[in-house]
C-alpha cells in the first residue's frame, strides 16, 4: 500500500506536501489496511491498495473526510462536542442540538409526542404510576420520589390545583437549569404539562430567577410558540384538557429557591419559608394543592413516558435511578456541564469525565451540591454519587453543583467562603440560621486571621448542631454542612491555624509571610511592582520584603522570573 | 393553527422535517453557533456576526447557519460547528471574529479543516 501510495502522490504532484510515515501499528487489531492522516488525524480503517487512490483523490486534493473508511473514532452527528466518556445525555439530550427559539426543531426530536401519548392513551394514574415505577427523584436536591409526589397532590382535596417548576437556581457556580431552559425549553414545558394533566391542575408557574435572563426569553418565546399550535391553553390536542403555564421572575433572593419561600414570592409576599407540614401538596400556592418540581425532574418526564419506565430504572443504582447533571467547577481539567449515570464514583466524575486536576496538581476535596454541601476529601472518591451516599457522608446531592478544590485550598478558609454566602442570604426569620449563622462566620474569620482560640472547634461544633437541628428551611438545616464536614476530615488545619498561627496551604493572608531567597538576581523587577514599597535592595543584589509594610498581595511571587519569592507559613 | 390531535402532530412534524430537508439540500454548509448565556459571554455575537458579513462579502448561497443553545463545552466558546455535505460535523473552539472568518475562507469555500482550531478530543 505504501508503494501505491507514493505512486499515487508522485502521479498528482503532491509528494512535496504529504510525508509518509511508517509505523509499526495504529489499532490493537487493525481491520485490513489503515492509516492516519494529519494534522486532521482523521482515522482510515479497511484499506486495500486499489482504494489509494480513491482516498488521495478525495481527501488530499478535494479535503473530503472519506466516510466509508473512518474509523469510529469521530463523534457521530448526534453527540454534542468531543464524546466525554461516561457521560448519557438524557435532560441534555437536545442541549446544543436544537434551536431553542424554534418549536419545530423540538418536535423534530420527537417532541411533545409524550404529551400527544399521555393525553389520548393514559389516565392521570397511568402516569403517575409510571412515573413512580421509574424511580425518578426530586433532582432539586431532597430527593422525594417525583411519582409519590404527584400522588399526594393528586389525591388532596380541592378542585384548583397549582404546578410550579423551581428554576431559581441560586447555587454558586451551578448552571445545570440554566442550561436546560436556555437550550431545550420545551422540554421542561412538556413535562409541566404532563405533570399538571396527572395531578390535575389548570395553571402553572416557572418560577426563574431574574438572573437568567436569557432563559425567560427563551421561555416566553417557547410559551408562546406551544399556546399558537394549541399545545397550552384550551383542549390540549383537542382533548378535553385544558392547561396554561406563566413565567415569574425572581428578584434576587438565595432563599426563594425553597419551595414555600418560592410560592410566597409568586404570591407577590416577601420571600420566607414557613413551616411544613402542611406540604404544598397539601396547602401550597394560594392555600391550594401544589406540586412543586425542579426543571431537571421535568426535563426527565417526556423521556420516561416515550421510552418507559423500565428504561429509566435500567440506569442508575438501587435507589437512584436515572442520570444528573453535575456543574464541575474549580481546580479541574475541564469545567462545565456534564451529565452521567447515577452510581458513577466521585472519581469518574472528576478523573474521567472532569480530565483530573489542573496543574497536574493533586485532589484535596470535593464539595457537592452548592454552599450546603459537605467537602469530601480523597477517601470518598471511590464512593458512589446517590443520594443515599452522599447524605451519609456528610454532604447532599443538591441541584448538582460539584466544586473540585487542589492541594493549594485552605479548607478554613473554604468553609468561611460558603459560610459568608449562606450568612448573607439568611432571610432572618428564624433565629437560629440569622444569628447562628452570623457567629460561625465570625469565628472563622478570627481563625483565618490568626486570633482563633483554643475552645474554638468546640464552639462551632456546637453551634453547627444547634442551627442544624432548629432552623425553618433548607438554608439553616444545611449552611453548616461546609464547617461541620471540614472539622470532621480536616480538624488539622483548623487546629494549626488557631494554635501554630499557621496556615498549612499558605491562603490565609494573616498567617503567612513572603520571603526572597537565594535565587533572587537582583533584578528589581518585584521592588518595582510592590504597591507598599516594601521591597528594598541594590541592583544584582539580594533583595529583602519588609514584613511589617508588606499586605501579602503576592504581586512580588507572580512577577518574579526567577522563582526567588517563597510563601511560607 | 391549532392541533387537534397526536395524528396532527406528527404531521406537523413531516411537515418540518420536509422544511428542513429542501433547506438543507439547498446548502452545501451548514454553520452552527451555540448562543447560550456562556457562548455569548466570551463573544458568540461577534463570531455570529462575523459568519454572516463573510457570507455576505464572499456571496454565500449555499451556506445555511443555525443558531443553538449550550454546547456544552463552555470551555471553549465560542464554538462554531461547520458541516460540509454529509460530511461529520466539525467542532471549533474559541473562535474569534478573525478565526470565525479564517473557517469561513478555509473551510465553508475551500473545504479544508482548520486542523489548529478544531477543539481537541
Amino acid at each position: 500500500m505504501i508503494d501505491a501510495l507514493q505512486d499515487e502522490l508522485v502521479g498528482r504532484g503532491l509528494i512535496d506536501e504529504v510525508q509518509v510515515l511508517e509505523t509499526s501499528h495504529i489499532s490493537e487489531q487493525p481491520a485490513g489496511l489503515e492509516m492516519v492522516i494529519y494534522p486532521e488525524g482523521v482515522h482510515y480503517i479497511g484499506l486495500t491498495a486499489e482504494d489509494v487512490p480513491y482516498i488521495v483523490d478525495e481527501h488530499f486534493l478535494k479535503g473530503r473526510v472519506v466516510k466509508r473508511f473512518l474509523a469510529k473514532e469521530k463523534p457521530s452527528d448526534d453527540e454534542l462536542g468531543p464524546p466525554k466518556s461516561k457521560e448519557v445525555r438524557v435532560v441534555l439530550r437536545n442541549c446544543g442540538k436544537i434551536d431553542p427559539e424554534n418549536i419545530e426543531d423540538y418536535i423534530l426530536e420527537d417532541g411533545y409526542e409524550a404529551l400527544g401519548k399521555v393525553l389520548s392513551e393514559m389516565t392521570p394514574e397511568q402516569v403517575i404510576e409510571q412515573v413512580t415505577n421509574s424511580g425518578l427523584r426530586g433532582r432539586g436536591g431532597a430527593g422525594f420520589s417525583t411519582g409519590k409526589k404527584w400522588q399526594f397532590a393528586k389525591g388532596a382535596p380541592g378542585k384548583v390545583k397549582y404546578i410550579i417548576c423551581n428554576a431559581d437556581e441560586g447555587d454558586p457556580g451551578a448552571f445545570m437549569n440554566r442550561r436546560v431552559l436556555e437550550s431545550d425549553p420545551h422540554s421542561v414545558i412538556e413535562g409541566m404539562i404532563i405533570a399538571a394533566y396527572a395531578i390535575g391542575a389548570a395553571q402553572g408557574y416557572v418560577y426563574c430567577r431574574a438572573e437568567y435572563p436569557m432563559a425567560v426569553k427563551r421561555l416566553n418565546i417557547a410559551l408562546k410558540q406551544a399556546r399558537a399550535i394549541g399545545l397550552l391553553g384550551k383542549n390540549i390536542l383537542g382533548s378535553d384538557y385544558s392547561f396554561d403555564l406563566e413565567v415569574r421572575i425572581g428578584a434576587g433572593a438565595f432563599v426563594c429557591g425553597e419551595e414555600t419561600a418560592l410560592m410566597a414570592s409568586i404570591e407577590g409576599k416577601r420571600g420566607e419559608p414557613r413551616p411544613r407540614p402542611p406540604f404544598p401538596a397539601i396547602q401550597g400556592l394560594w392555600g391550594k394543592p401544589t406540586n412543586i418540581n425542579n426543571v431537571e425532574t421535568y426535563a426527565n418526564i417526556p423521556q420516561i413516558i416515550m421510552q418507559g419506565a423500565a428504561w429509566f430504572a435500567s440506569m442508575g443504582t438501587e435507589k437512584s435511578k436515572g442520570t444528573k447533571t453535575f456543574a464541575i467547577a474549580g481546580d479541574v481539567q475541564n469545567s462545565g456541564l456534564i451529565e452521567v449515570p447515577l452510581g458513577i464514583t466521585l472519581r469518574e466524575v472528576i478523573y474521567d469525565v472532569g480530565g483530573g486536576i489542573k496543574d497536574n496538581k493533586n485532589f484535596k476535596a470535593v464539595q457537592t451540591g452548592g454552599p450546603m454541601g459537605g467537602c469530601l476529601p480523597s477517601p470518598y472518591l471511590d464512593m458512589p454519587v446517590d443520594y443515599e451516599s452522599l447524605m451519609s457522608a456528610g454532604s447532599i446531592m443538591g441541584s448538582g453543583g460539584m466544586i473540585v478544590m487542589d492541594e493549594d485550598t485552605c479548607m478554613v478558609d473554604i468553609a468561611r467562603f460558603f459560610m459568608d454566602f449562606t450568612q448573607d442570604e439568611s432571610c432572618g426569620k428564624c433565629t437560629p440560621c440569622r444569628v447562628g449563622t452570623r457567629r460561625i462566620l465570625e469565628i472563622l474569620n478570627r481563625i483565618c486571621d490568626g486570633d482563633g482560640r483554643e475552645g474554638d472547634i468546640e464552639t462551632l461544633e456546637m453551634l453547627c448542631k444547634q442551627i442544624k437541628t432548629t432552623s425553618l428551611c433548607g438554608l439553616g438545616q444545611g449552611a453548616p454542612n461546609p464547617v461541620e464536614s471540614t472539622l470532621k476530615h480536616f480538624r488539622a488545619e483548623y487546629e494549626a491555624h488557631i494554635r501554630e498561627k499557621r496556615c498549612p496551604s499558605k491562603v490565609c493572608r494573616k498567617l503567612i509571610n513572603y520571603k526572597i531567597v537565594d535565587a533572587c538576581t537582583g533584578c528589581l523587577v518585584c521592588a518595582r511592582n510592590c504597591p507598599v514599597n516594601a521591597i528594598s535592595g541594590q541592583r544584582r543584589q539580594l533583595h529583602v520584603i519588609d514584613a511589617e509594610t508588606c499586605i501579602r498581595c503576592g504581586i512580588c511571587e507572580q512577577v518574579c522570573n526567577f522563582n526567588a519569592v517563597v510563601v511560607w507559613s | 393553527m391549532a392541533i387537534k390531535s397526536l395524528d396532527e402532530l406528527r404531521k406537523l412534524k413531516e411537515q418540518a422535517l420536509k422544511r428542513r430537508e429542501t433547506t438543507q439540500s439547498t446548502g452545501r454548509v451548514q454553520v452552527i453557533v451555540p448562543m447560550g448565556t456562556p457562548g455569548i459571554a466570551a463573544g458568540a455575537r461577534e463570531t455570529l456576526k462575523a459568519i454572516l458579513e463573510s457570507i455576505e462579502t464572499e456571496n454565500l448561497s449555499d451556506v445555511i447557519v443555525r443558531q443553538t443553545g449550550n454546547s456544552g463545552l463552555d470551555e471553549w466558546e465560542p464554538i462554531v460547528q461547520v458541516m460540509v455535505g454529509d460530511q461529520p460535523k466539525v467542532t471549533y473552539g474559541k473562535v474569534s471574529a478573525e478565526r470565525a472568518k479564517r473557517i469561513m475562507k478555509e473551510h465553508v469555500i475551500g473545504e479544508k479543516i482548520v486542523a489548529e482550531l478544531v477543539v481537541p478530543q
